[in-house]
């Protein structure tokens, strides 16, 4: 187990090596930050000016070394746009893209897994059917656009709802609908598939025969094992949840990460853009380290199985 | 026989997906009678169990009767059938570890038919179910209990389905080919269990297997099923020394020798013949040597054969004692 987390710490410390630099890369040579933040327009001195005072100046191998040997320091740099520690500008938008993402998610759990396993136990009927359309159509419609929809309808048409900004609960209803439907969409398919290959096993035939109820046999004997290969998406769900609440923040200008992400880039303000990298990296290892540790609570076979044997996550 | 059948199928037919799997199986069992039913792979033997014990689904198309102790209970409902299931009629399949849950620890799943077919409260069920452990030859049953499928055996999960199965103390056992997916030396270990446990509680048994010699070991009666149909039926001695119906004729040539040349394992010729496309009259037809046109004028039924020997009924045309003559080889080997 020790040998276990381990290997996964070491994955995960090269991973964000990996990601910081070539965030780096890609920042310093797509673009300059002297002419985004200062505009292009600016006098040449001053421009030289902000240059040097962010050491915009010096060769870029020596920028990376610097840049990296503050991260060890636990530095990560003042952003370029308001001169305010990075981490504190990045913090301050963390609340706002938790209130999304978080109940987002659980609107993804809470709609996806049961319509899924529904259609599985309705398999072939009507609402099988309905449930499978709805989940292709979830997933297929890009967020953006269904976003859009949502506000179309619910905002012009009908004015029931905020079509952005930031407020009371109404202005959340249509962002976390729209970042959780591509998730539940995803996990209603998968776990009515996990659930159709479960009931397919011989210990389902096999409890039935010993005069277990029905609902006994899906509750305690199928679900549990559709749950294990069902984390594993809701594992690669965080992922595409980060990557929507980008997308999403920006159709309904929701001040968060993902706001501050695009403003960011934009104006090349490294060090803002690497304190959310890191923050998205911490997050995805800590959400593939949690998934890991479920597996064990779900699947004795990984639990008493020595390393890597097992669900092929290594 | 003059004692009422603890289990009566009559006329049992089942379609699957449009297909015509079951096409008529009567057979009976006797209260704490073994009975053997034999049969190349896909003759509808799981199927004839599946069925009886409303286990098959909703794809699949029941009808005829299914009498326990003279109830028909076929098409009861399924609160019914889970006071059957397990309780009267337990049923162990033929792969112990995929048919035992992975998530559960064995002795739960034991301990699960006890509380629920035998009332038993958490600690009684485990105390029980220790017992059962012991009773099926898991040896170190205390530490067992709390083992997963996947850390044992499959011979000795397979003793925890059997343990299961005794868990709700059945009448009847159905073991549908209980020993195929085991070693040879486990196999004849789970047999003597099952015989062991017989001769212990007085429960009936089927056993459902391609192999005469297996049955021939646990049984006193044999069925033989061809094409979802039975088409023999005898006490298995009588079977061995005299088969009747041409195609157990084939079966027990197929049998291996045990004393004199080994020979090599004869396969009956030709295949099994296609559900979808049956041959005209008896589905055996084209791979049978005493095949002639009246064969394929009708499906013959399964009927009794010689009036001094009521126990003995075949579906053939030309059958009777006249034609039936021992194996060529006189002993059989018994697995
Ligand atoms: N779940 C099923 N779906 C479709 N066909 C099935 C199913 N189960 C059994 N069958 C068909 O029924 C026939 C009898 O099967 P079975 O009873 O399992 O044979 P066996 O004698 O080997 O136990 C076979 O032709 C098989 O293909
Ligand atoms: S009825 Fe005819 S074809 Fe069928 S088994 Fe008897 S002899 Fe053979
Ligand atoms: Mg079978």
């Amino acid at each position: 187990m020790l040998r276990f987390f381990a290997v996964r710490l070491l994955r995960a410390l090269i991973t964000i090596a990996l990601v910081v630099t070539f965030a780096f890369i890609v920042l310093r040579v797509s673009g300059d930050p002297a002419l985004e933040i200062m505009s292009v327009d600016a006098p040449p001195e001053a421009i030289a000016a902000f240059r040097k005072a962010w050491g915009l100046d010096a060769p870029l191998w020596i920028q990376y070394a610097r840049y990296l040997l503050a991260i060890l320091h636990g530095d990560l740099g003042q952003s370029m746009r308001d001169g305010r520690e990075a981490v504190v500008v990045v913090a301050e938008r963390i609340p706002a893209t938790l209130e999304l993402t978080v109940p987002a998610l659980l609107f993804s759990l809470a709609v996806g897994i049961p319509a899924g396993v529904y259609a599985a136990l309705q398999r072939n009927s009507r609402t099988d059917r309905a449930v499978m359309v709805a989940a292709i159509a979830g997933f297929t419609v890009p967020s953006f656009v269904f976003g859009l929809l949502l506000v179309l309808v619910f905002s012009i048409r009908l004015g029931w709802l905020p079509s952005g900004g930031i407020g009371g609960l109404g202005h959340c209803i249509l962002p976390i609908v729209t970042l959780g439907v591509g998730g539940a969409a995803v996990l209603a398919r998968f776990a009515r598939g996990a659930m159709l290959e479960v009931l397919g096993q011989p210990y389902i035939r096999a409890g039935s025969a010993r005069g277990l109820p029905w609902r006994r046999v899906i509750v305690s004997h199928a679900l549990p094992n559709a749950a294990i290969p069902t984390l594993t998406i809701v594992g690669f769900m965080v992922g595409n949840l980060i990557a929507g609440a980008v997308l999403v923040e920006n159709v309904f200008s929701w001040p968060g990460l993902g706001r501050l992400l695009v403003v960011s880039v934009v104006s090349r303000d490294l060090a803002v853009v690497q304190c959310i990298l890191l923050l998205i990296a911490a997050v995805m290892i800590g959400a593939n380290v949690t998934v890991d540790l479920l597996y064990g609570v779900l699947d004795p076979r990984i639990r008493t199985a020595p390393l890597c044997a097992g669900a092929g996550r290594c | 026989m003059s004692t009422r059948p603890f289990l009566e199928l009559t006329d049992l037919c089942v379609s699957i997906g449009g297909i015509s799997v079951l096409r008529g199986v009567n057979l009976m069992v006797a209260r704490g009678e073994a009975v053997g039913i034999v049969g190349e792979s896909g003759s509808g033997k799981s199927v004839t169990w599946l069925a009886a014990l409303g286990l098959l689904g909703r794809k699949a198309r029941v009808a005829g009767r299914v009498r326990l102790q003279g109830e028909d209970i076929l098409h009861m409902p399924a609160p019914f059938l889970d006071r059957v299931r397990g309780a009267r009629i337990a049923m162990i399949f033929q792969d112990p570890a995929s048919s035992l849950n992975p998530v559960h620890k064995v002795g739960d799943q034991v301990s699960e038919v006890l509380r629920l077919h035998r009332g038993m409260d958490r600690r009684a069920a485990r105390a029980e179910a220790r017992r059962l452990f012991d009773a099926v030859g898991i040896s170190d049953a205390g530490r067992r209990l709390d083992a997963y499928p996947h850390e044992l055996s499959g011979g000795q999960n397979q003793r925890v389905m059997i343990a299961a199965a005794l868990a709700g103390e059945p009448d009847l056992l159905v073991a549908d080919e209980p020993t195929t997916a085991l070693d040879v030396t486990i196999q004849a270990q789970i047999l003597d269990l099952l015989r062991e446990v017989r001769t212990e509680t007085g429960m009936g048994l089927v056993i459902i297997s391609h192999d005469l010699g297996i049955i021939a070991e646990t049984c006193s009666r044999v069925a033989v099923m061809y094409a979802g149909r039975v088409v023999e039926e005898a006490p298995v001695d009588d079977l061995l020394e005299r088969p009747i119906h041409p195609y157990t004729a084939a079966l027990l040539a197929a049998l291996p020798n045990v004393d004199g040349p080994r020979r090599r394992v004869t396969a009956i010729p030709g295949s099994v013949p296609d559900l979808v496309r049956l041959p005209p009259g008896c589905p055996f037809g084209p791979r049978c040597r005493r095949h002639t046109s009246a064969c394929d004028a009708a499906e013959p039924a399964l009927a009794s054969v010689d009036a001094e020997h009521p126990g003995r009924r075949a579906a053939c045309f030309h059958s009777s004692f006249a034609h039936a003559r021992a194996p060529e080889h006189k002993e059989v080997v018994l697995a």
